[in-house]
């Protein structure tokens, strides 16, 4: 098997602690938590940090939790627990149909909300559906917290707002009412990386979209969402006109690029197939359909 | 989700339970497996063993320039570093391939592709070998790179094997077999032609377990023992023999349990050769496993034919002719482990399952800058290429008659009367009723139903208000003749080893007995099944019949398991081995009741004196006389053993029928496997239930491989399916729970009738997927593996050539 | 650095790189090879392992990430009191072939028995989809945990019935 260059390795006990050792070390130290991204690069030595620090210790920051009108996942969120969350199937299904086709069940075991925010892969499906909620990254230094938007969060491809001595610690997503939102995703095979997927949300006024959020996911999306498509839908009928037209907004709009999992153009025809579906699924539960 | 029942006839069980014979029984292997208690090579832990690594090219093609292993050889942890130089001055920098080619051990002059082997490391434990890799500096200056086929006769294309001398193209082989000029007339006359570019791409064995091997030369008793991951140890201690210069008598080879096989580990790797030099330099054990990605960049891969195909027909369908031109890719080393008479391994049986005269095939073989291999993968020795090409011809020729494709097959199969029927090409197939395995597996999948259910489908579609997400449901067939258990040594044989295998049954004192083998299972079940066969024989419990393989010292010689070779050759020889036992107990039988050979009567386990059955002895009893004092008549030997060596008189022809449905999202691409109905016939039964498995396996195969399988390759020939995130194979949630029906035609020359069938699943499924496909399409042709962006394309009509790198 | 990983109940303990992953540490610092490997990208699930009770890829964790913790392996499905009805499953349904995916599959399916007793066949097939197998077509995979799942089920009946 292919294994890590050699690194120092430090347990941290509590987020204050994990603080601490990332000031101590600096940019050469990498927290981990899951682990299931940052070791396989690694053991392939894509990857080199001469300190890992290891976070599975704090427990603290694994809950799923309503806090006001916000839902708040904690950065230690294993995945499988927000796949079996009841509280995030009641206000937000797109959560559980985005981690059932996230990896498989063992790597869902131990991979976090945080870890896979952090890694910031392009093709991350956590990263687009956050994108599409308008959630707000936590941020934690030993000056304090901030708040990012995660439509800020991700700053280019493998790197976020998060500084070198800084934590993650939570993301928060606003409840809304009068809401339905799913997530659709085509791979080459269970547990591959999309080739293309796309998550929403939509609240509807009667027949009005009110408010919506369209993520985009491995097809170079900026911030992994769609403003344009949304721009296009709010305020506007929730007709299946306009979802067209929304789908072909994302289509023009993300820039994918042709690999081994397909070429530009069946990519972009994708988006435009897979934001139209997630848009009628979404439309349809906000007006009570539960299927 | 039932399985099938054999129709076998039910017959008495031991004091276990189990069967004294065919029928189903758990496995006795697997009493070690579910604890953990698999022995496999990488558990193989000596005193004083070292670990090892290999550096390997990143280039396609590049000239090496220097290496320097200083840095390496520094670090504290490392006992010695191998390169190219040092293997020259041994004279192992290469050795022979089993194709009559040779290859590089590590590359001396030039590396010729991506993976290929550069360096070796031997340190203290494997993270020092890998760190040490590190620390070794190539300097390469690359080369212009071969990798598309079809460019590789270009005049301006870059000559690979310069290594050769006289070497001015990249060509290996020209080869051809059947009647070009009978074609040519048959061709020219016929009313319907169809013309069809068909590949089969790359794809890779891939095992759960990779390869590797512990090595020890032991310098006070010279003797070399070699713990490896192979399908043939005898073949390969003859090899290193040859090759090393090592007395054969002081080898021996030990296959320990090993994690799948399927061709992958035929091949002599220049890992275990290096795990024996490493060992020789530093004095004690050496291990060398591979990782995963040296697994699919560097060992056998399988397929890579790139057919152009021609069927003549009348036009009602009744097939004419046809005919074939093959561009066979080996890489760039021609390491295709084959029968030496069959470059093309057995490819000329092409015609497949149905009755016309005219038959013609060339294959041209290049080299690319690309891994060696081609024969594995359960191929048959290229059976896998041959079905796959006539069951897509059949099809295409469907396509263009607008025939349905089950009446165009039941029209054109091979009757039972024509057997043994002789193929245009020279095969002789032993047994078949094809129609009725045919038949068969419509029944159960409701063949009819099903396309009348197609045809509301598509017709719905056709509507003003159809629903343009409604999935494209396809029905494909697959039609296959395997020819298994190589073979006639006249006619076969590997780097001039004849492929008759020996076998040997003792019968202990006291009843038990013990059956060494020449194959080497790798899953398949032989500790049970061989067992069975000889319980099937003389009547002992399987729970008392001990069979053992895998340990050069202890086995005789044979040339291993592959191309579903086992049952048909050692299980022959096993059958034949236990009736010399059941001849030879009958004389001393005879010799024990005091009565003629010609008064005894036989029931299953027992001889016994005719009209009177409470006089007679059971093998046990028999065994122990055998070993005793008794006075044996003149010329009979004492105890109770058989020796023999199997010459199969033909190969067994076992064959299906498979059918696949399957449900695709037109504006996606996606495609679902709903049902996968296979009806198989490898002769009777040895144990259901694994018969069973090993068909179940297959199939997945061909899922993998028409929907997700590939290695593809960058133009500057880098490999695109290096790990298990490129190279995908396929999960529990791609494979249906498969429908498995049977007919038994037994083998009219094998001892107990038995065909072999652990490549069936594999050799008939792709194109009854890829069929599957098309037909929901409706599409004539295209390329697998149909990923989602692979069928989207072919929709429009802009196809996507699989091998190459998507752009 | 030192690790101390209790492991199938008994406490194991080592001198250890920091980099050590939790499958070496296994195999080769305890001489458990059970549990086996088939890959460098996390993606086969032959590693498979419990760490406090949850199944997980011991490829892609570290020794030192085990260190104070429970792990459970093949080695610890079988008690005095015989095979775990996973393992007999296995055998009587013909789930395994060449053995070497067969630990990990064990483990994931124990795993999802304790937690749902009576899976449906797709439930089954989601579970162990991290599990990869070449030999067996995973049909008699899933067979061989409705095997199990039955078994416990009439021992449970037995059991309440004897009380």
């Amino acid at each position: 098997m292919q294994v890590p260059a050699p690194f120092e390795y430090e347990r941290a006990r509590t987020v204050d602690d994990a603080i601490a050792l990332l000031e101590r070390y600096g940019s050469e130290a990498r927290l981990v938590a899951g682990g299931h991204s940052l070791l396989p690069m690694m053991k392939l030595r894509l990857a080199r940090p001469e300190m890992l620090i290891d976070i599975n210790d704090l427990a603290d920051l694994d809950y799923i939790k309503l806090d006001g009108d916000e839902i708040v996942l904690g950065a230690m969120t294993r995945h499988a627990s927000v796949l079996d969350s009841p509280l995030l199937a009641e206000h937000y299904r797109v959560f559980a149909e985005a981690e059932r086709v996230i990896a498989d069940p063992l790597v869902r075991n131990r991979g976090t909300v945080g870890g896979s925010l952090c890694q910031a892969d392009p093709s991350e499906d956590l990263s687009a559906v956050f994108s599409a909620l308008r959630g707000r990254a936590v941020i934690r230094s030993s000056s304090g917290t901030r708040s990012v938007d995660l439509r800020e969060f991700h700053v280019g491809p493998y790197e976020t707002a998060v500084g070198d001595a800084e934590i993650l610690v939570e993301v928060r997503v606003p409840i809304r009412e009068r809401t339905g939102s799913a997530y659709e995703k085509v791979e080459r095979r269970a547990g591959d990386w999309s080739i293309a997927a796309a998550g929403a949300f939509v609240q509807l006024d009667g027949d009005t979209v009110e408010d919506v959020g369209i993520g985009l996911t491995a097809v170079g999306a900026e911030h992994f969402a769609c403003v344009q498509a949304e721009d296009l839908l709010r305020a506007g009928p929730a007709t299946p006109a306009q979802v067209a037209a929304a789908a072909a907004a994302c289509a023009q709009a993300c820039n994918p690029s042709a690999d081994q999992r397909g070429p530009e153009d069946y990519k972009r025809h994708l988006v435009g197939v897979l934001v139209g579906r997630a848009l009628s699924r979404s439309i349809a539960r906000a007006k009570g359909d539960v299927s | 989700m039932t399985a099938t029942e054999s129709p076998t006839a039910d017959i008495s069980r031991s004091p276990a339970g189990n069967p004294l014979g065919f029928g189903r029984m758990v496995r006795k292997e697997d009493a070690r497996f579910v604890r953990g208690q698999g022995h496999y090579v990488d558990d193989v832990n000596l005193p004083n063993m070292l670990h090892s690594a290999i550096l390997r090219s990143s280039y396609a093609h590049a000239r090496i320039v220097s290496i320097d292993t200083s840095a390496a050889e520094a670090h504290p942890k490392v006992k010695a570093v191998i390169t190219g130089k040092i293997l020259e001055a041994l004279n192992l920098a290469w050795i022979p391939t089993l194709s009559g080619d040779v290859v590089s051990v590590l590359a001396t002059d030039k590396v010729r592709f991506q993976g290929q082997e550069v360096a070796y490391v031997v340190a203290e434990d494997e993270y020092s070998a890998r760190d040490a890799l590190e620390l070794i500096e190539v300097e390469y200056e690359p080369l212009p790179v071969v990798i598309d086929a079809k460019h590789a006769l270009d005049p301006d294309a870059a000559i690979i094997r310069d290594d050769l001398e006289g070497r001015t193209d990249n060509k290996i082989y020209d080869w051809e077999a059947g009647d070009a000029a009978a074609c040519d007339e048959v061709f020219a006359n016929a009313d319907v032609v169809v013309a069809e570019d068909i590949i089969y791409p790359r794809v890779h064995p891939a095992p759960m377990e990779t390869c590797g091997s512990v090595a020890y030369m032991d310098k006070v008793t010279g003797k070399l023992t070699i713990w490896s991951t192979t399908q043939a140890p005898h073949a390969h201690r003859t090899i290193y023999a040859l090759v090393a210069g090592l007395p054969e008598h002081k080898i021996q080879v030990i296959s320990p349990d090993i994690g799948g096989g399927f061709g992958n580990k035929v091949g002599i790797y220049p890992g275990y050769v290096l795990s024996i030099v490493g060992s020789i330099v530093t004095g004690v054990p050496v291990k060398w496993v591979e990782d995963r990605s040296e697994n699919l960049m560097s060992t056998s891969f399988a397929r890579d034919y790139h057919m152009h195909g021609e069927i003549a027909a009348t036009k009602d369908g009744k097939i004419l002719g046809l005919r074939v031109n093959v561009l066979a890719d080996h890489g760039a080393f021609n390491g295709v482990a084959q029968p030496t008479k069959f470059p093309a391994g057995f490819f000329h049986i092409f015609t497949g399952s149905y009755d016309y005269p005219a038959a013609h095939c060339k294959v041209t073989a290049v080299y690319t800058n690309k891994a060696l291999g081609g024969v594995a993968y359960a191929c048959s020795f290229r059976i896998t290429e041959a079905v796959y090409f006539v069951e897509r011809m059949v099809d295409c020729l469907a396509f263009e008659l607008k025939a349905d494709p089950a009446e165009l097959r039941m029209k054109n199969l091979l009757r039972p009367e024509q057997f043994p029927y002789m193929s245009p090409t020279g095969w002789e197939y032993d047994s078949g009723d094809y129609p009725r395995a045919l038949t068969e597996a419509m029944r159960i999948a409701g063949y009819d139903e099903l396309r009348k259910e197609q045809a509301e489908r598509r017709a719905a579609a056709a509507q003003p208000d159809a629903d343009p997400a409604a999935p494209l449901m396809g029905i494909g067939l697959s039609f296959f003749t395997e020819g298994v258990g190589a073979g006639p040594r006249k006619h076969m044989d590997i780097l001039g080893l004849g492929m008759a295998d020996g076998c040997e049954l003792r019968v202990h004192p006291t009843g038990k007995a013990q059956l060494r083998l020449s194959v080497q299972t790798q899953g398949q079940g032989h500790e049970t099944t061989f067992a069975q066969i000889v319980s099937h024989v003389i009547g002992l419990p399987p729970e008392d019949i001990e069979v053992i393989h895998g340990d050069t010292d202890n086995t005789p010689f044979g040339l291993g398991t592959y191309g579903s070779r086992s049952t048909p050759v050692s299980g022959a020889a096993a059958a034949v081995a236990a009736q010399r036992i059941k001849d030879k107990a009958k004389v001393i039988a005879a010799a024990a009741l005091e009565c003629s050979v010609d008064d005894l009567e036989w029931e299953h386990g027992r001889w016994f004196v005719k009209g009177d059955p409470t006089q007679g002895k059971t093998i046990a009893e028999i065994a122990m006389a055998a070993h005793s004092s008794l006075e044996l008549p003149e010329g009979v030997e004492g105890h109770l053993d058989a020796s023999v060596v199997y010459n199969p008189p033909n190969l067994t022809y076992p064959f299906g029928a498979y059918i696949c449905v399957v449900d695709i999202d037109p504006q996606t691409g996606a495609v679902k496997v709903r049902r996968f109905i296979a009806v198989d016939d490898c002769g009777p039964r040895i144990n259901p239930m694994i018969v069973e498995g090993q068909v179940h396996g297959g199939l997945a195969d061909g899922i993998g491989m028409a929907l997700m399988e590939v290695i593809a390759f960058d133009s500057d020939g880098n490999n695109l399916g290096g790990s298990f995130m490129d190279y995908l194979l396929p999960t529990s949630m791609e494979c249906p729970s498969w429908e498995l029906g049977e007919t038994v035609t037994p083998s009219p020359h094998h001892p107990i009738g038995v065909k072999g069938v652990g490549e069936s699943a594999t050799v008939g499924s792709p194109p009854a997927v890829v069929n599957a496909v098309l037909d929901a399409l409706q599409i004539r042709q295209a390329d697998m593996p149909f990923t989602p962006a692979v069928v989207w394309r072919a929709l429009q009509g802009r196809v996507l050539r699989p091998d190459l790198a998507i752009e | 650095m030192r690790v101390t990983v209790n492991v199938n109940g008994a406490e194991t303990s080592a001198e250890v790189e920091s980099r050590l992953l939790l499958v070496h540490y296994l195999r080769n610092t305890l001489g458990l090879t059970g549990t086996h490997w088939g890959c460098d990208t996390s993606n086969c699930g032959a590693c498979t392992v419990w760490l406090d009770g949850v199944a997980a890829k011991s490829c892609t964790m570290l020794a030192a990430m085990a260190d104070g913790r429970d792990v459970r392996t093949v080695e610890g499905l079988e008690t005095e009191a015989g095979l775990d009805a996973v393992q007999e499953g296995f055998v009587e349904e013909h789930g395994l072939q060449c053995g070497f995916c067969t630990p990990g599959m064990m483990m994931v399916a124990r795993a999802l028995l304790d937690r749902d007793p009576d899976p449906d066949e797709a439930t089954i097939r989601e579970a162990i989809s991290g599990n990869l197998c070449r030999c067996t077509g995973y049909e008699n995979i899933v067979r061989a945990v409705r095997w199990a799942a039955t078994h416990e089920a009439a021992a449970r009946i037995a059991e309440e019935a004897s009380v």
